[in-house]
């Protein structure tokens, strides 16, 4: 008997408009003390939070390889060197192509795939259900220490080592999963009623997810999409063993290599680095606050 | 967000019953099913072939003796056939019991589950103290979260390249602790220093996921229950205790499980911050890459023996601590 579609009442209360944010406890008792602790415990977070950070951006103003010793002779000789050097004579580009072909790879097929299980486990409880969260939960925790030896075997057979395809199939191994996840989650927060509509207007459950759930669920396949992109992106293992040849590197093995081929010099590893973060934080901004919804109720619900 | 409204109407899976007018529809429950199949065969068979079939590649290896000098491989034109043989459970018992097993497995095992928890301690607790700030009314609140999410934004192995200019010898930390007359430390070379170091930059990295989840949670509590509890002369503490932490059961649930298996699994830090060069910083996850590809010649079996290790030691700690979280509570997964 368990069968379809969870509660509606619960459907209709995931509907509604988020809570307004602030409790409304202790409306204006708060001390002026706590009021400044709170201002100085989260000044001080952000301090921290943000040094690091900054500190690399001033040290890729230096010229010189050792300017990170002498972080005092950078406001005089303060210059954009480092920056055009990269774009014009490492591999950035190389490896800005291969970054993005790998994680947008990744993405497309991982979404593609995984859309429709998210609405499946999301929607129907069919027999064998619960082992295949728990699978696609598993697969979540797999250190990559149990893939890589079977994989680079598996890929030096079929010839995939140092190609594009056989990293994003490594990575699929976790976007899909991922992905199918996440988008459960956002499933569940569309209102059950919809797809009922749909199936009194005749739809089959195909139908129903494609002509009514996907278009609704456009934001929740954004937030999978960025996800497994960044984590395509940030990844170090597999791209560090799979990638062979250094005009195929990824952004995350290329770094590295500035440590051999440029003789450690930090001037440049730091301008890279910068040059990486810039787009994909600023990515990050627009959708941050969707991911942890995303995650956490694909998490917890059931 | 939507976790705690859930939890608000008392509703569970469990709860489930058939809703009326699906008679029709439940007859026809096989052709249900055979969508649900057909809408997970995708992910199945991604699954089956990028997942189960190396899981079950790398399980054989582990019985064998594999290396990068008897694996098949290709020198130029010459194709050379693989030569390992079949040697049944020796990874494993020389991994757990072999003569140096103790160097090579258990430190390394201690320090592990040494990382996982303090690195999740402080994840949480950072986490919850600063969402708890930031939950207040607060001038420029968003103004902090966006300066706080800051390190999570950033990819790990960027800021990773940051910290490692900041703990060189003679980096900003060292001439900061220099210049206040504190002794300097090798934060990079000392055994003792690295894994500080390496705790101290995990968390760097890992408190704003745990502070926006946990900041969520906060304000999906429904503030009618602190003001009955106000009602009720609880003092903050108790408000706290008895209130907000209930308040955030799933959603902490959900976090610290997902914190532990990423703080476990944690490679790109270490690897970053002190490649080859601490072979006692090393967490299960890093050694076992050592093992198979960080040194000639590659112990392919051995390192994929450790991969299952590793594997194992995830699966029982989510079983228990699944049924310890259900233990009054019907399954949600």
């Amino acid at each position: 008997m368990s069968t379809t579609t969870v509660t509606q009442s619960a459907a209709v209360d995931q509907a509604a408009p988020a809570p307004a944010p602030g409790p409304a406890r202790r409306r204006g008792e708060r001390g002026l003390a706590r009021t400044l602790l709170s201002h100085g415990l989260l000044t001080v977070a952000s301090l921290i939070a943000l040094f690091p950070i900054v500190w690399l951006v001033f040290l890729s103003l230096g010229p010189d390889k050792d300017d990170y010793l002498h972080p005092g002779r950078i406001w005089s000789t303060m210059t954009l060197d480092n920056y055009s050097f990269v774009l014009q004579e490492t591999n950035f580009f190389d490896w800005l192509k291969s970054t993005l072909i790998v994680s947008l790879g990744t993405t497309v097929i991982g979404v593609m795939i995984a859309a429709t299980t998210g609405y499946a486990v999301s929607r129907m409880r069919f027999p064998g259900y619960k082992k295949f969260m728990w699978v696609l939960l598993c697969t979540q925790m797999f250190p990559i220490a149990v893939l890589i030896v079977p994989m680079y075997q598996i890929l030096s057979e079929l010839q995939l080592i140092d190609t594009y395809l056989g990293l994003i199939l490594v990575y699929c191994s976790t976007a899909v999963p991922y992905c199918a996840w996440l988008l459960k989650g956002y499933f569940d927060t569309i209102p059950f009623e919809i797809d009922e509509a749909g199936r009194v207007d005749g739809l089959s459950p195909f139908g129903t997810f494609f002509r009514l759930i996907l278009p609704l669920a456009r934001p929740g396949l954004a937030v999978a999409a960025f996800y497994s992109f960044i984590t395509a992106f940030g990844e170090v293992a597999f791209a560090t063993t799979f990638l062979l040849d250094d005009e195929k590197y990824t952004f995350a093995v290329g770094l590295q290599s500035f440590v051999s081929e440029h003789d450690a010099q930090r001037n440049l590893m730091a301008a890279t680095a910068v040059l990486i973060a810039i787009p994909v934080s600023a990515f990050f901004y627009l959708v941050q606050k969707n991911l942890v919804t995303g995650l956490t109720a694909g998490g917890t619900k059931g | 967000m939507t976790v705690a409204i859930d939890r608000a109407t008392g509703k569970r899976s469990g709860d489930r019953g058939p809703r009326p007018g699906l008679g029709r529809r439940l007859q026809h429950s096989y052709q249900k099913y055979w969508y649900a199949y057909a809408m997970i065969t995708p992910v199945v068979v991604v699954l089956g072939a990028l997942v189960l079939y190396p899981l079950g590649y790398g399980l054989y290896l582990t019985l064998t003796d594999a290396d990068s000098l008897n694996s098949a491989r290709t020198i130029g034109v010459n194709e050379i056939e693989a030569t390992y043989k079949f040697i049944g459970f020796d990874n494993y018992a020389d991994i757990l019991w072999g003569e140096t097993a103790y160097d090579r497995f258990w430190s390394h095992f201690i320090w592990t589950i040494f990382w996982t928890a303090a690195c999740v301690a402080l994840h949480y607790s950072i986490g919850l103290g600063l969402a708890l700030l930031l939950n207040q009314k607060l001038r420029g609140r968003t103004f902090y979260r966006l300066i706080l999410v800051l390190p999570w934004a950033v990819p790990t192995f960027v800021t990773v390249f940051g910290w490692r200019f900041m703990l060189a010898d003679s980096g900003i930390i060292n001439s900061a602790l220099d210049f206040l007359h504190l002794p300097t430390l090798a934060w990079l070379e000392d055994t003792f220093w690295q894994r500080f170091a390496a705790i101290m930059v995990n968390t760097w990295c890992g408190v704003p996921f745990m502070m926006v989840s946990l900041l969520g949670g906060l304000q999906s509590i429904d503030s009618t229950l602190y003001e009955a509890a106000e009602m009720d002369g609880a003092t903050r503490w108790q408000q706290f205790r008895y209130v907000t932490l209930p308040g955030l059961r799933s959603v902490s649930s959900t976090v610290v499980l997902l914190g532990v298996i990423w703080t476990f699994n944690q490679f790109a830090i270490i690897f970053l911050l002190f490649g080859n060069t601490a072979p006692d910083a090393q967490i299960l996850v890093t050694w076992a890459y050592q093992l198979g590809f960080g040194q000639q010649p590659r112990e392919f079996a051995e390192s994929a023996a450790y991969g299952i290790l590793l594997l194992g030691i995830l699966i029982v700690f989510t079983s228990f601590y699944r049924r310890w979280l259900n233990r009054d509570e019907q399954a949600a997964i």
